[in-house]
């Protein structure tokens, strides 16, 4: 009898373990439970709606602007955002590094677990077309009438950003691609005219440089995945032209079959030739620290290298000078944008937030700071330094094209294997298994 | 005596008697106890290990979802692709050259210790300390010293140079070649070993070696000092100790040794991440990088759920063995 009460009262307790056990377990489990019921959450509160357009609410906006100008810029922008919607909690999630590539990486789980930020930064173009295709972002081309964008921006510009008759990004800027920064006193030294017409004109240059031998004719980088393939989006402009180099993304591999695609692979060789060797354990950056400090000669980047001179401390066409690439005077062009996620948890605040996007005075707020030009043909011109005001120039007179390296013309996908391959050939000068490959790439440029 | 022995028996039996069903009743309670945590494992570790590998068989190549099963396609791509056995090559000697100088540095620095040398735990924290830092450490800070510059060294290339050891000077995580670069027909890879790893394995050995080490120390503290005495007093040299007592008796630390040393090197991202990013292209890539890319650049999730169940196939093969011989040894022990 005795034992048998000692028996019942352990039970006891152990039930009471078993009990508590259980109660942990559906805690642990209640997380993951509502996980999948986020995205379903938006269309139950969409009644809801209205009453949260006049204030207060919470915003969530997923971007790679996490340092220097581009975190100010943002910042900027938040700034308009919450003048004109006050009372908003703005919640800014950001993941620094690689380009993008990163945050790219973070974002595709928080879709795939179907917990979409409201907003999320993706290149303007063809980089879109992933989360179109995954039925990830809402259409906005009734947005983009009501709200009189297609109107302010350049025609040629809406026509790239739509992918299945629909517009789904709000581009805020346009960053140049095609750029050639160089060390003017370096140039001058040698006796070289800053002026690179012809890929011919640039040899020539580099022959000079080289023969000098004082300094890195030209640096290129490898570190961040895309210097290579950068510097042979210009090159490809070079050797093609803007009309035939706009057909290179078209998702086949026609123009990769034609002659000139193993020439531009020839030139970017040459180029090589002329570069630092330690390609892959430099950064774009100090590729252009190189040329800033005199280490280097000249380096083909986007207009970001413009930021860093400025960080520096230094003064364009001054401390340093720029150039289009060679060989072409198009403007190459990418863009960042914001689009609405499909179930976003505050659509309203997102809609409000996408307006800031693509108003004159959101992007002159952000594009000064972050060192791009707006997206909109009437920027208040005071506000932008001397290169940016060239580059607005440029960008309402000269040929457009868009860039490869960057997701204006190029998916996800496709821009991984570009990358990569352009990777390789910068390592191996292998033009024929890199000719391969861009061939095989080609129908990537698909999904 | 008798009465207690006899006493003892009864209670004995008593217990035995009504015990069978508390016994049964017992172990009832404690799977109870252990099933929250056995649900929780079979969901989200082998649950989803088994997803992987349905995923792996999948269409799921782009960003939109697609599970129509396609059966070994991932896979033949995957070792179809110049990248891929690039990566595999990559893995080979990485691990091999990790896993033999990780082994023998540590057994060298034990054995150092273990002299019982003036100041001993200070040289032990020293060798373990590395330890303590992340891989993300290491590979940037390494990362620094193999830069090996163009016009004008960096690095070690730098330290080189001032120390009049210009000689030494490397291409370091640039080197671009393979040596000894033989073609194999039906490979579309060149072997054997590409020149840019060994600064990485230079700095995993760096990290690990001091983790061999602590190993191989509490072994041989295990290893009682009368056998090594009576080996001396039967004439042996302290060489012949090392080599007939010691290392002999230490073998069980080197296998544990090697499985957890392996398997480290196989999972290996952060540190190649950071410190070359799989470059000069893909000659320090190893399979973790490119599953990464795979399915966070380029969406092809059911090819990145092919080389993740490569990775466990490849794990599970050095894992599996040790734990029947685990098993093996405890059963015999009992």
């Amino acid at each position: 009898m005795k034992s048998n009460q000692k028996i019942t009262r352990r039970q006891t307790l152990k039930l009471l373990g078993l009990g508590a056990a259980g109660a942990a377990l559906a805690a642990c489990a209640a997380p993951p439970a509502t996980a999948p019921a986020a995205p379903a959450a938006p269309a139950e509160s969409k009644p809801a709606e209205q009453p949260a357009a006049g204030g207060g609410g919470k915003l969530e906006i997923f971007s790679w602007w996490t340092n220097g100008g581009e975190a100010d810029g943002l910042n900027a922008m938040f700034e308009v955002f919450l003048s004109k919607n006050p009372g908003v909690e703005i919640v800014n999630a950001t993941v620094a590094g690689g380009a993008g590539t990163n945050a790219k990486a973070v974002l595709q789980t928080r879709l795939a677990g179907g917990q979409p930020p409201d907003s999320w930064q993706v290149h303007a173009g063809r980089e879109t077309l992933s989360y179109v295709n995954a039925g990830q972002l809402e259409p906005l081309t009734q947005f983009f009438t009501e709200q009189g964008f297609d109107k302010v921006m350049p025609q040629f510009l809406l026509d790239q950003l739509k992918i299945n008759g629909e517009i789904w990004t709000v581009p805020v800027n346009i960053h140049r691609s095609n750029v050639l920064w160089y060390n003017p006193k370096i140039l001058q030294e040698a006796g070289i005219e800053p002026k690179f017409p012809t890929l011919d004109s640039l040899w020539a240059a580099l022959d000079k440089l080289k023969a000098a031998g004082n300094v890195v004719p030209i640096a290129v980088g490898g570190k961040d995945k895309f210097e290579a393939s950068h510097t042979f989006e210009s090159i490809l402009l070079a050797t093609f032209g803007a009309d035939d180099y706009v057909k290179l993304w078209d998702g086949t591999d026609t123009m990769w079959n034609d002659p000139r695609a193993a020439e531009a692979l020839e030139n970017l060789k040459k180029l090589f030739s002329y570069a630092n060797s330690d390609r892959s354990a430099l950064g774009w950056a100090d590729a252009m620290t190189q040329v800033l400090e005199g280490k280097a000669a000249m380096t083909i980047m986007g207009d970001w290298a413009h930021g860093l001179g400025i960080s520096k401390g230094l003064k364009v066409n001054q401390d340093y000078g720029w150039t289009p690439a060679p060989g072409s005077d198009a403007f190459m062009w990418l863009s960042d944008s914001f689009g609405l996620a499909k179930g976003a948890p505050n659509p309203v605040q997102a809609k409000a937030w996408l307006v800031v996007c693509g108003s004159r005075e959101g992007q002159d707020a952000f594009n000064p700071k972050k060192g791009s030009i707006p997206a909109r043909t009437d920027p208040d011109l005071s506000k932008y330094d001397d290169y940016l005001k060239a580059a607005i120039a440029d960008f309402s007179s000269k040929p457009l094209v868009p860039s490869a390296a960057h997701g204006a013309s190029t998916t996800n996908a496709y821009q991984a294997k570009f990358h990569n391959t352009l990777e390789v050939f910068s390592s191996d000068l292998d033009a024929k298994a890199a000719l391969d490959s861009l061939r095989e790439a080609a129908a990537d440029n698909n999904k | 005596m008798s009465a207690g022995v006899d006493l003892a028996r009864v209670s004995t039996l008593e217990r035995a008697r009504s015990g069978r069903r508390a016994i049964r009743r017992d172990r009832l309670v404690a799977f109870l106890m252990l099933l929250p945590s056995l649900v929780a494992i079979a969901v989200f570790v082998y649950g989803f290990i088994a997803y992987t590998g349905y995923v792996s068989l999948s269409n799921y190549t782009t960003s939109r979802p697609d599970f129509t099963f396609i059966g070994f396609d991932n896979y033949i791509q995957l070792f179809n692709q110049r990248r891929f056995q690039e990566n595999i090559r990559n893995l080979i000697v990485f691990t091999a050259f990790f896993l033999v100088v990780c082994l023998l540095f540590g057994l060298f620095l034990a054995l150092l210790v273990d002299s019982r040398v003036k100041g001993e735990s200070i040289f032990r924290s020293i060798y373990l300390f590395p330890m303590a830092v992340s891989f993300i450490v290491t590979g940037v800070a390494w990362r620094w010293l193999f830069t090996p510059g163009d016009l004008e060294p960096t690095g070690l290339n730098l330290l080189f140079e001032s120390l009049g050891l210009g000689f030494l000077k490397a291409r370091w995580i640039a080197d671009t070649s393979v040596w000894p670069n033989i073609e194999v027909t039906g490979l579309k890879v060149r072997l054997l070993i590409p020149l840019a790893i060994i600064p990485v394995v230079v700095a995993a050995v760096w990290q690990m070696s001091g983790f061999c080490m602590a190993m191989y120390l509490a072994g041989l503290r295990g290893i009682p000092e009368e056998i090594k005495e009576a080996a001396r007093v039967d004439g042996c040299s302290e060489l012949q100790v090392l080599r007939h007592i010691t290392l002999p008796l230490l073998r069980p630390i080197t296998l544990s040794a090697i499985i957890v040393l392996t398997h480290i090197s196989l999972k290996t991202f952060d540190l190649i991440m950071t410190m070359t990013g799989g470059g000069p292209g893909n000659k320090t890539e190893l399979p973790s990088l490119y599953m990464y890319e795979l399915r966070f650049s380029q969406f092809n999730t059911a090819g990145a759920a092919a080389v993740a169940t490569i990775l466990l196939l490849t794990v599970s093969v050095l894992i599996v063995p040790y734990l029947v011989y685990n098993r093996r040894a405890q059963s015999i022990e009992r």
